[in-house]
């Protein structure tokens, strides 16, 4: 359908007028999740199969689908709401959509196979908002994936898109939009915190004719995917979001630097771009204001380092993904030499929002110092595994307890990592922590980007430390000798302990090397680097020494020491594990306990997984 | 002209000087190893690394790429840089022990012991020989590949190169490719031959000229057994 270009801000409200009424008409919604979490566990035949149905009953009048983004609930995937109720079923399978149409959508009666259980209490939960998941939440930015199609522009407009653009085209100049997120108090979400008013300033006083704003979207962290989930499924918010700050700055060029291993978010935001085109929200004088604007994608190949604002420009650039040094700041030379903005995907979604509804009401949800929501992305050891977002300074125990219900499996919480790699591990001492960025770098960690991993008593923190040492290792650009050697020499001190071949002194000098990692380096990803391993020196020190002095991994997780033994007293001879070994390293016979050669074992813990009598002991 | 003040002194200089250059200027030395006056400043080595700043608010940032601003506070030799640069040229000397240039660093920051696995490789990945290829060689025939510890210095496709004409500039600039001498006990990380500058050879031989600045102690088992079988 060719769109109409809108030539006025009359002409947007007006349109947005006729969605409403069109949308307004429409009774049932059925909204199925799926992004690319929801896709991996099978939504896509999920909505063929709704579509199916819905051609049999002939219902395509009283129906409507609408396929959104990630609901954030990926413990639930894929999952369906039915609206007007916000009906929640989870888990859908292609032959519930039949049941779930006939006798929800048509007769308005619940299915309770198909509900969502709390774990906590058993109880089978109907309503959305009820689910202690959501309820907790205060879901200004996510709660707006379920309200829209990220495929279709209307649905944006239709829930006040473009209002905020606008409101500051019809009476705010630059400089009062500034001020107006300056005073909202928010701060770059990527995981610095810097003020983003501030940095909005220094680029807008910068003297130069071509200015640049750039979204980063180069999401690495192990097991974040905030930004993912955003921009598969609301695009357009990132794109008023740049719209606004671009304006405000004085660019008319933007970019979006986005991770290639994301080919969802790619397509969606190239659907969006072009939508907006069409509607003449992006391109030459935006509805009117004499404003131009246009956006361009910059797909990354997936160095993490690329996140990094210097070494994300170079790779936009053409060159080599490589930090330099700064200053000169991306605000005073930033991409080909021209001052340039860069903030993280969330932080240019939140602008919108804040201009719409106020920086008064904005910097009204957080803490002092930080204000606004942060996503997290909840994940690990945890029973509702899930994007939430909650207001900065909420503790950590509300998190990981109340939305996230505890550790599954009656296990103990041992601790939590922020920030991915350049976080560090936070013991369970802490958990009454207000999550805002202060208070966790004083911890030894970072708010970074929103990755939270929890870890439980089977987790070995130096096999953690390994992990992320692991990661960075590959991840550094090697530009920097501190960065480059020191992690790789980092790696093969705490990778020496996890084999039982640690010596005395090991602790002290790593915490020496771990500090000029931290001094020495040139970027970001040096300076954070070393966090993982400080932190889990400074709060499991004993678990090291356990390492160093026993040689014995506390959570049985290092391979190389540990041992798998059976318990005769408790093995029953069932040869359930004889069957299951890859080895055959099981022998015995039937009714009479067996033994592990120890020759031929690989310590795949296969046998313990599988003994229905704890009879497999580990040491 | 902008005024900063290093180690104490106010020194003014031309905007765009970098604080390594500044400290030159008062006659300060900063250890370096990928600087070259004649090269676009890297700063991949760290070794030239100062402290800015004052209170609790200090960082370390490498000089040779830092710019001098109004008012800059620069410590050169604090307890932290310092510190900072022995551990730098301790894992320098760990990849590539065989480098005269690297023992030498090692020799003058008093560093006599490794406590790192010792992987004698021949490239310290400082970069020089990239810069020098590509900027005055206007050749670009090498460069970096990889990144992380796989981070290595070849030709494209590790192909023979069809712009490289065999100049040899990057063998010449390159700090990991002069050898080391082979000291008395060659089989040692750390040679500390040069910690004693004083050249021991004087004992036995009076007046022998040296062509070896600083000393590399070359006879210096030779003149220890010498002075033993005098007592």
């Amino acid at each position: 359908m060719a769109k109409e270009k809108l030539k006025k801000i009359e002409d947007l409200r007006r349109l947005r007028e006729k969605l409403i009424e069109q949308r307004a008409a429409k009774k049932s919604w059925v909204i199925i999740s799926s992004g690319t979490c929801g896709l991996a566990r099978g939504s896509g035949k999920v909505i063929q199969a709704f579509k199916d149905v819905v051609k049999k009953y002939n219902l395509e009048d009283k129906i409507n689908l609408r396929i959104t983004g990630c609901h954030g609930f990926c413990q639930a995937e894929p999952n369906v709401v039915i609206s007007p109720e916000g009906i929640f079923y989870q888990r859908i399978k292609p032959e519930d959509a039949e049941e779930i149409v006939v006798e929800t959508v048509l007769k308005r009666k619940i299915i309770p196979r198909l509900l969502y259980v709390d774990p906590q209490s058993g109880e089978r939960i109907v309503y959305k908002k009820d689910i202690p998941f959501y309820k907790k939440q205060r879901r200004l930015l996510l709660e707006n994936n379920l309200m829209i199609d990220p495929k279709n522009i209307n649905d944006y407009l239709a829930i006040g898109g473009y209002e905020a653009l606008s409101k500051v085209f019809a009476g705010m100049s630059s400089e009062e939009v500034i001020e107006e997120i300056k005073k909202s108090g928010l701060r770059g979400r990527g995981g610095a915190g810097f003020p983003t008013g501030k940095k909005w300033e220094a680029c807008r006083r910068a003297k130069g004719d071509i200015k640049y704003v750039i979204c980063n979207a180069d999401e690495g962290d192990p097991g974040a995917y905030m930004d993912r989930s955003l921009l598969e499924g609301n695009p357009h918010s990132i794109l008023e979001g740049m719209l606004i700050g671009a304006y405000a700055i004085g660019a008319s060029e933007g970019f979006i630097y986005v991770r290639d291993e994301y080919p969802l978010a790619v397509e969606n935001v190239t659907i969006a771009i072009n939508q907006a085109k069409e509607y003449g929200l992006l391109g030459k004088n935006i509805l009117g204001s004499g404003f131009n604007f246009e956006i361009k994608i910059n797909r990354g190949a997936g160095a993490f380092v690329c996140g990094e604002e210097t070494a994300l420009m170079a790779s936009i650039e053409g060159r080599k993904g490589e930090p330099r040094q700064r200053p000169p700041f991306p605000a005073q030379k930033g991409l080909w030499g021209k001052p340039t903005n860069i903030n993280n995907v969330e932080t240019w979604a939140n602008v919108p929002l804040i201009i719409s509804k106020g920086a008064d009401w904005y910097s009204r949800i957080g803490t002092d110092k930080s204000k606004g929501t942060k996503i997290f992305s909840l994940v690990g050891k945890i029973n509702n595994t899930g994007l939430v977002e909650i207001p900065i300074g909420m503790t950590l125990r509300e998190i990981i307890y109340e939305i996230g219900g505890g550790i599954p499996d009656n296990k103990k919480f041992k601790a939590v990592q922020t920030g991915g790699p350049s976080g560090g591990c936070i013991p369970k001492e802490l958990l009454d922590l207000p999550v805002d960025y202060e208070t966790l770098t004083k911890a030894g960690s970072i708010m970074g980007s929103g990755g939270m991993i929890v870890m439980d008593e089977d987790t070995c923190m130096v096999d953690v430390a390994k992990y992320f040492l692991n990661f960075l290792r590959e991840e550094s650009c090697g530009k920097c000798l501190s960065c480059r050697e020191g992690i790789q020499r980092m790696y093969e001190i705490v990778t020496d302990i996890s084999e039982g071949k640690g010596k005395e002194g090991d602790i002290e000098l790593l915490e020496k090397l771990a500090n000029v990692v931290k001094d020495a380096s040139m970027c970001g990803l040096g300076q954070t680097g070393a966090n993982p391993v400080l932190s889990t020196i400074r709060y499991f020190r004993d678990e090291y020494e356990a390492h160093i002095k026993y040689k014995r991994c506390p959570a049985a997780v290092c391979k190389e020491i540990i041992q798998y033994s059976i318990d005769e007293e408790k093995c029953t001879g069932c040869m359930a594990c004889i069957k299951a070994c890859p080895q055959g390293a099981i022998t015995g016979e039937k009714k009479k306990p067996h033994k592990i050669d120890q020759s031929k074992c690989i310590k795949c813990g296969v046998c313990s997984e599988i003994c229905k009598f704890d009879a497999i002991m580990v040491e | 002209m902008i005024t900063l003040t290093i180690n104490g002194l106010d020194v003014e200089v031309e905007e765009g000087t970098t604080i390594l250059e500044a400290a030159k200027f008062l006659g300060i030395e900063i250890p370096t190893l990928c600087y070259n006056e004649g090269l676009t400043p890297y700063g991949a080595c760290r070794l030239c690394i100062v402290e800015i700043g004052t209170g609790e608010n200090t960082k370390l940032v490498s000089s040779c790429t830092y710019p001098a601003e109004e008012g800059l506070v620069v410590r050169t030799h604090s307890k932290r840089v310092v510190n900072a640069r022995k551990m730098l040229v301790e894992l320098m000397l760990a990849r590539c022990p065989g480098s005269k240039t690297i023992q030498d660093l090692a020799s003058k920051m008093g560093i006599t012991k490794v406590r790192f696995k010792v992987r004698n490789d021949d490239c310290i990945l400082c970069g020089l020989c990239v810069r020098m290829c590509k900027e005055q060689m206007d050749a670009k025939a090498i460069g970096f590949v990889n990144r992380g510890y796989m981070r290595e210095v070849t030709t494209p496709f590790r192909l023979k190169s069809d712009v490289c004409r065999t100049c040899g500039a990057c063998m010449y600039i390159c700090p990991a490719c002069q050898m080391r001498c082979q000291g008395p006990e060659p089989p040692t990380v750390v040679c500390n031959g040069c910690l004693n500058l004083s050249p021991p050879c004087l004992e036995i031989y009076e007046d022998k000229m040296c062509y070896m600045d600083p000393c590399v102690a070359c006879l210096k088992k030779e003149a220890e057994e010498e002075i033993e079988k005098r007592k």
